[in-house]
C-alpha cells in the first residue's frame, strides 16, 4: 500500500476541514501536490483523490472563493456536515445496536453495519454484546438485483431491468424509479414509479433477470411525500377475512387449524357418523385453505363461506366426472 | 498505481477517521483493546498509526502534525494521540451505513418481546435522528416472532450438538408426527428456513421447514450422527428425492400456485390459463393441492394422479347433501 497516498488523502481532508473559507486549487497544489509534473497530472490526481474521499462519505463542497468573480472554484469541508452528530445511547440501547451487526446475512450490508457500529464506537460508545434476550432475525438477500435496487433507492436513481412475469417466457425490459425496497414473507420487492406505464408498481426481485442497471444520475426523481413502503408490504399480504368461521373436523385432522382455533369443542354431532367430529372456531378462514382438507372438514358458518365452498366442490365434481 | 492499492489507501483513511476519535475520547488505550473495539487486527492498527503521525495541518511545521506517542506504543504498548482535535468526531454515517443499521434494527424490533421492543425503538429514534436526511426507504418486514425463537432454539441445539424432539406437521398427510432428530444446521432457501437434520424415525437425513415444526424440545442426549457439510440448496430442496413430473392445467384463478410452489415449466394457454409441470414427491401432497385449487385445476398427466382428488371432492360434497340435524 502507498502510505504516501494515505497521507495525501488525509492531509487534503484536514486542510479542507480546518479552513474557514474555500481553498483554491492553486493553494492545494502548492501544499499537497508540489511534485506534480504538470497541471494535467495534478488535475487528474486531485480529481481522483476528491472522489475517493467523497466515496468514504466526506462532504467536499465546491464554491466560489470570490463571490464577484466566478472563474476560480474553491473547496472546503464543513465541520458540521463532516462529523457524526452527538449520539448518546443508554447501555441497553448500545447492546441492541451491537446486536444489529449480526442481522445481515449479506456481505456488503453486514460490512456497512459493522462500519456504522465502528463509527459509533469511535464516538465513545461502549458497544459490548450483552445478554439481551432477543431472538436474532437473519436478513438474507440472495437476489442478484438486490444491491442495484438498494443503491438506486438510496441515491434516487432510475433502474432498467428485465422482468419475467409469471407465466410468460420472454422477460420484458422495464424502467422504474425505485421508491423503496420491502421484504415480505422472506422475499424482497421493489416499489416505485413504472415510467413506461406512468403508475405505481411492485416487482418481485427474484423475478428480475440478472442484476439490472442504474440508468440515470443520482437525485433523478423525488419520492412522492408520504410514500409508505410498510403500507405496500401490507397490501401485498393476503388479508385474512375478519369474520369468525365455525368448522367441524374429524379427530386428528387439520392440525394446522387446531393450532390457531380460538375455541375447540370435541366430540360433537357432524354431517356423518363415520367418525366423531370436533368443532373449531376460527378467527377467519379462506375457502382455499379449508378445501385442502377435503372430506375431513365441514363448514358450518358463515353461510357465504359455506356456499362458496359447496359451489366450488360442485364445479369440481362436474369437471372430474 | 494499481486499483487495489488505491482502494487500500482509501480504506486506511476510513480506519484512521475512526481511530482518531476513538483515541481522542479516551486518555490512553492499549493497542490490543483499541484493535478489538474497532475490529482491526493489531498489526494493521500499528501500521495505521505510523502513517497518522505524518499527517496534520497544512503549515508544514512539526507542531502542525498529529502527535502519536510512538515511545509509549513501543514501550508499554499503549496508544496516545494528541494535536488532532479537528478529527475528534467520527465521520457521519453514509446513506448505506445508516440504512443498513436502521434496517437491521427494524428487523431486530420485529423479533423482540414487548419489553425489548421499547429499547430497540429508543435506539432507532436516536440513530434515525443522527442519520437525518438519509431515512431508508427499505423495510425488512415482520418475521413471525415465534419462528425467530424457534430458529434461535434450534441453532443453539446445533451449536451444542444436542438431539431435538420435534412435533412436525406433514401437510401431505395432514398429520403431526413426533420425532427425534440430530440437528445439523439451519439453512435458508428462497427465504424459507429449514432444519437440516438426521431423522431417527426415518433413519435418514431430512429437511424440516421451520414453520411446520410446531413444537421443539432440546434434549440432553448428544447427537448420534456426525454433522455433515451444510447442505447446498441452490438446486432446490428436493435435490435427490424421487419425484414424478406431473402436468396440470390451470384456470386463471389457480395460477397463483406457479408463484407459490416451485414449478418446472409454465406454458401459457389462451384465455389466461396455463399448463404447468411440477415435480411431485408425494401423491397425497398433490391431492391436497388439487383440492385447494378446486375447481380451477385438473391433471393432464399422469391421468391417474387426479383420481384421488376427484374421489375426495365427491366425498366432501356428499357431506353437504345430508346436513346434520
Amino acid at each position: 500500500m502507498s502510505a504516501s497516498k494515505t497521507e495525501r488523502l488525509l492531509n487534503l481532508l484536514i486542510m479542507l476541514l480546518v479552513q474557514r473559507h474555500y481553498v483554491s486549487k492553486e493553494r492545494i497544489r502548492e501544499i499537497l501536490y508540489p511534485d506534480s509534473p504538470s497541471t494535467d497530472a495534478f488535475e487528474k490526481t486531485f480529481e481522483r483523490d476528491k472522489e475517493e474521499l467523497r466515496s468514504l462519505g466526506v462532504p467536499i463542497e465546491v464554491g466560489q472563493i470570490d463571490p464577484y468573480f466566478d472563474d476560480e472554484p474553491g473547496y472546503r469541508i464543513r465541520a458540521d456536515e463532516f462529523a457524526l452528530p452527538d449520539i448518546s445511547l443508554e447501555s441497553d440501547e448500545a447492546q441492541v445496536v451491537a446486536l444489529a451487526t449480526r442481522v445481515w446475512d449479506h456481505a456488503r450490508l453486514a460490512d456497512a453495519t459493522a462500519d456504522a457500529v465502528g463509527k459509533l464506537a469511535a464516538a465513545g460508545l461502549d458497544l459490548d454484546l450483552g445478554a439481551l434476550e432477543i431472538a436474532q432475525p437473519r436478513l438474507s438477500a440472495d437476489e442478484p438485483s438486490f444491491d442495484v435496487f438498494w443503491e438506486a433507492t438510496l441515491a434516487r436513481r432510475p433502474v432498467t431491468f428485465d422482468y419475467r412475469r409469471p407465466g410468460y417466457d420472454e422477460p420484458l425490459t422495464r424502467h422504474l424509479e425505485p421508491w423503496g425496497v420491502v421484504r415480505f414473507s422472506g422475499r424482497w420487492y421493489v416499489v416505485g414509479q413504472d415510467t413506461d406505464r406512468g403508475e405505481e408498481r411492485v416487482f418481485r426481485l427474484s423475478r428480475v433477470v440478472g442484476a439490472g442497471a442504474m440508468s440515470g444520475p443520482p437525485g433523478s426523481f423525488v419520492v412522492p411525500p408520504g410514500t409508505d413502503v410498510r403500507g405496500v408490504a401490507r397490501r401485498l399480504a393476503p388479508a385474512k377475512p375478519a369474520e369468525e368461521a365455525v368448522v367441524l373436523v374429524r379427530p386428528g385432522a387439520a392440525a394446522v387449524l387446531r393450532r390457531t382455533a380460538t375455541r375447540t369443542q370435541p366430540d360433537v354431532d357432524g354431517p356423518d357418523e363415520e367418525t366423531p367430529w370436533d368443532r373449531l372456531h376460527l378467527s377467519g378462514a379462506h375457502a382455499d385453505e379449508l378445501l385442502a382438507f377435503g372430506p375431513d372438514l365441514y363448514v358450518e358458518s358463515p353461510l357465504a363461506l359455506r356456499e362458496e365452498l359447496v359451489e366450488r366442490l360442485r364445479a369440481g365434481a362436474r369437471a372430474t366426472s | 498505481m494499481s486499483l487495489t492499492s488505491a482502494g487500500a489507501a482509501k480504506d486506511q483513511v476510513g480506519r484512521l477517521l475512526r481511530l482518531v476519535p476513538y483515541l481522542h475520547a479516551r486518555d490512553q488505550v492499549s493497542l490490543d483493546e483499541a484493535a478489538r473495539a474497532l475490529g482491526v487486527p493489531p498489526l494493521q492498527l500499528e501500521k495505521d498509526l505510523r502513517v497518522l503521525f505524518l499527517c496534520g495541518l497544512p503549515g508544514g511545521y512539526p507542531d502542525d502534525l498529529i502527535d502519536v506517542d510512538l515511545d509509549a506504543l513501543e514501550g508499554e504498548g499503549v496508544i496516545r494521540v494528541s494535536n488532532a482535535e479537528y478529527l475528534a468526531r467520527p465521520l457521519r454515517l453514509t446513506p448505506t451505513e445508516a440504512s443498513a443499521i436502521i434496517v437491521a434494527l427494524q428487523a431486530l424490533r420485529a423479533g423482540s418481546p414487548r419489553e425489548t421492543r421499547d429499547v430497540v425503538d429508543r435506539a432507532l429514534a436516536k440513530l434515525s435522528a443522527a442519520a437525518a436526511g438519509s431515512t431508508p426507504l427499505v423495510d425488512p418486514g415482520d418475521d413471525e416472532p415465534t419462528l425467530l425463537e424457534r430458529r434461535a432454539q434450534l441453532e443453539d441445539a446445533v451449536r451444542r450438538r444436542r438431539q431435538v424432539q420435534i412435533t412436525y406437521y406433514v401437510p401431505a398427510r395432514d398429520q403431526e408426527s413426533e420425532r427425534v432428530v440430530d440437528a445439523h444446521a439451519v439453512v435458508s432457501h428462497h427465504g424459507v428456513a429449514y432444519l437440516d437434520a438426521y431423522c431417527h424415525s426415518a433413519h435418514a437425513p431430512r429437511l424440516f421447514r421451520l414453520d411446520r415444526i410446531h413444537e421443539a424440545t432440546v434434549l440432553e442426549a448428544e447427537i448420534a450422527t456426525s454433522p455433515r457439510k451444510p447442505r447446498d440448496l441452490t438446486d432446490g430442496v428436493f435435490g435427490g428425492e424421487e419425484a414424478t413430473l406431473v402436468t396440470l392445467r390451470l384456470q386463471p384463478q389457480a395460477r397463483w400456485m406457479e408463484e407459490y410452489y416451485s414449478v418446472e415449466e409454465v406454458r401459457p394457454l389462451a384465455e389466461g390459463g396455463s399448463e404447468v409441470d411440477l415435480l411431485v414427491g408425494d401423491e397425497r401432497w398433490l391431492q391436497r393441492l388439487l383440492l385447494r385449487l378446486t375447481p380451477y385445476a385438473e391433471v393432464v398427466s399422469p391421468a391417474q394422479y387426479g383420481q384421488g382428488a376427484a374421489a375426495a371432492i365427491r366425498r366432501a360434497l356428499a357431506l353437504y347433501d345430508h346436513p346434520p340435524g
